[in-house]
């Protein structure tokens, strides 16, 4: 592998992820696609797992997954009270407020 | 017209002359703003400039030295910070629409301890969209131009804070590096950017990509400025529970202690596609650390080579659950909608640009039911790979050297619609972030174009002292070679 090529763009022989995988997936990210935006999607993302299939060839059994760099694990604070955040100041950068709280709109919509 | 010599002054002469009371913090300061106001219509390395702040802060640095005081040893050095470190009361927009009007309640660490160094912030400096890309293009601010070429891209994602640098719009910068965001833009603008080991620098106020992955650290003229950045904002984070429990990195006292009998690594195996003029400059840093008493061995690293993979489904993951919190709820902007799931969905829809979208959609399937194991399981397994085989370079070697970029700067616009190749500009950077180690940047002579060269130096965690003596020694060949630095045609 080389670090360009055209080999790179080539669109895969069999796709690697579905319009209604990438439809499925934008839903969970809560992302909304237009029908163009979804047909570049699952074009760009089939062509990036295309790519990432070169460590399908490795051998992982065995292996253990690293999660993160350092060694800490369960990293505690002593349990004493300290300076907190300023509550207006935290709310007046907020959308929506009201008696000092977030305002969202209702979770069930307005209409059943 | 602000004058403007060929060399910059560094920040360590601008701190000295404030502390000695050679020269005022409010004149250094108008000078800065003075080239910013000149020029950066044309670079846009700014989203925000903080031309009556700095002036206020000067005016104090000053007065603390007329009464006696040390205000620290960046007093009146003034720098840039990219808008994804948060500053309280002052805009933090990671070039995003989706904050485009919010005001941190709360100051970065790192912000704490500049500002009680003495340092000025000049301004907040653009980057790829939550620090996502290599270019400086994907900008709700528009693009950030090369000072050295504004028809070319100054790298990214910490564009803005190197290319303040290299138009001295700052003395230094501070950026952050979750691929390569502050080492590729440094080699593109021919500035010193460090990635340091994970973990030595604070990430609490640093807006998180890769929470795993993200480390701040400085871009600066010289590598001993470099130096006496990031042993300021280095040192234990009680705020950060990834941050190591030991104090400030110590890097200055060890720069002149040059290289002799350093084992300088060889990757034999290193992915190839950097360009001739970059292989070039890469020899020519070799012969120079061996010419200054380095020992260069090879080493064989089979698993880098997978980095790229293993990183462009790790931090897209990582990435998906931190932008989650982008809800429209707590801060930002909000698009209104009758019910709150279609309100995240509508201001997420509104708030996010292309390429943020792209990787949260990339890192959720990466994530979800069925597909974790065969994608986020297995890159993890590769990252140990990568991990074991940089614990065997460093079994032979005390520092590696590689390209920080495969190329010089490139055109704007010519990787833009080609996601993959944007991606590989970070080959050489990313497998560092994924083991933690530290990583930087020297400029090394001039490639393609009359355009600067990277040279990457990589070093074990918490080995930060011997990379930048490696640094510190090609910084000084160039010094002394003024004329042979010029590879290619």
């Amino acid at each position: 592998m080389g670090v360009g090529g055209d080999s790179l763009r080539r669109v895969p022989d069999v796709p690697k992820i579905s319009a209604a995988d990438v439809s499925k997936v934008a839903t969970l990210a809560r992302l909304c696609l237009t029908d163009d935006e979804l047909t570049t999607a699952t074009a760009e993302l089939s062509a990036m797992l295309d790519h990432f299939a070169d460590i399908d060839a490795l051998d992982l059994d065995g292996v253990e997954p690293m999660m993160q760099p350092t060694p800490l694990a369960n990293v505690m604070r002593e349990d004493v009270e300290g300076e907190t955040l300023d509550r207006d100041e935290v709310l007046g950068q907020a959308p929506l407020v009201e008696d000092g709280r977030f305002r969202v709109p209702p979770i069930l919509g307005i209409q059943e | 017209m602000s004058s403007m010599s060929d060399q910059p002054t560094t920040a360590v002469d601008l701190a000295r002359n404030v502390r000695d009371g050679v020269a005022k913090a409010v004149d250094i300061v108008d000078g800065y703003l003075a080239r910013i106001d000149e020029r950066d219509d044309e670079i846009n390395a700014f989203n925000l400039v903080l031309a009556d702040q700095a002036r206020e802060r000067a005016a104090e640095i000053d007065e603390m030295v007329s009464l006696g005081r040390d205000p620290g040893p960046l007093a009146g050095v003034p720098v840039g910070l990219k808008d994804n470190l948060c500053t309280r009361g002052i805009p933090t927009t990671c070039s995003s629409k989706i904050l485009a009007d919010w005001k941190p309640p709360y100051d970065a660490t790192v912000v704490t301890r500049l500002r009680d160094a003495g340092a000025i912030f000049v301004g907040k400096t653009n980057l790829d969209e939550f620090a996502m890309g290599s270019s400086t293009e994907n900008s709700a601010f528009g693009p950030t131009k090369n000072p050295l070429d504004t028809t070319r891209v100054p790298g990214g994602s910490s564009g803005g804070s190197a290319a303040a640098v290299a138009a001295n719009f700052a003395a230094v910068s501070f950026g952050s590096d979750t691929g390569g965001s502050i080492r590729q833009p440094a080699a593109l603008c021919g500035v010193v950017g460090v990635k340091p080991t994970y973990g030595a620098v604070s990430r609490l106020g640093l807006i998180a990509f890769g929470s795993s992955l993200d480390q701040v650290g400085p871009f600066a003229h010289t590598v001993r400025d470099a130096a006496v950045a990031l042993e300021t904002i280095s040192g234990h984070d009680p705020g950060d529970s990834t941050s190591i429990q030991q104090g400030p990195l110590d890097l200055s006292p060890t720069l002149d202690l040059g290289v002799a009998g350093l084992r300088v690594g060889r990757i034999t195996d290193l992915p190839k596609g950097a360009s001739p003029d970059v292989e070039e400059r890469l020899e020519a840093a070799f012969d120079a650390l061996r010419e200054a008493g380095a020992e260069i061995v090879d080493v064989e690293m089979p698993a880098f080579n997978y980095g790229l993979t293993a990183y462009y489904l790790i931090a897209p993951a990582e990435a998906s659950s931190n932008l989650a919190r982008f809800d429209g709820v707590r801060f930002g902007m909000r698009t209104p909608a009758p019910d709150t799931n279609s309100m995240y969905t509508a201001t997420r829809t509104d708030g996010f640009g292309t390429e943020v979208k792209r990787r949260i959609m990339l890192g959720t399937y990466a994530l979800s039911a069925g597909y974790y194991d065969a994608y986020y399981g297995r890159a993890q397994k590769v990252r140990r790979l990568i991990a074991n085989d940089f614990a065997a370079a460093y079994a032979k070697a005390d520092v590696l050297l590689t390209p920080a970029s495969p190329t010089v700067a490139f055109k704007l616009g010519d990787k833009a619609s080609d996601p993959l190749a944007m991606y590989l500009c970070d080959t050489y950077t990313i497998p560092s972030n994924l083991t933690g180690d530290p990583g930087m940047s020297v400029p090394f002579g001039i490639g393609e174009h009359g355009l600067p060269v990277g040279v990457q130096i990589l070093a074990p965690a918490l080995k930060d002292d011997v990379m930048f003596r490696a640094a510190a020694t090609l910084e000084r060949h160039m010094q002394n070679h003024q004329d042979q630095n010029v590879s290619g045609s």
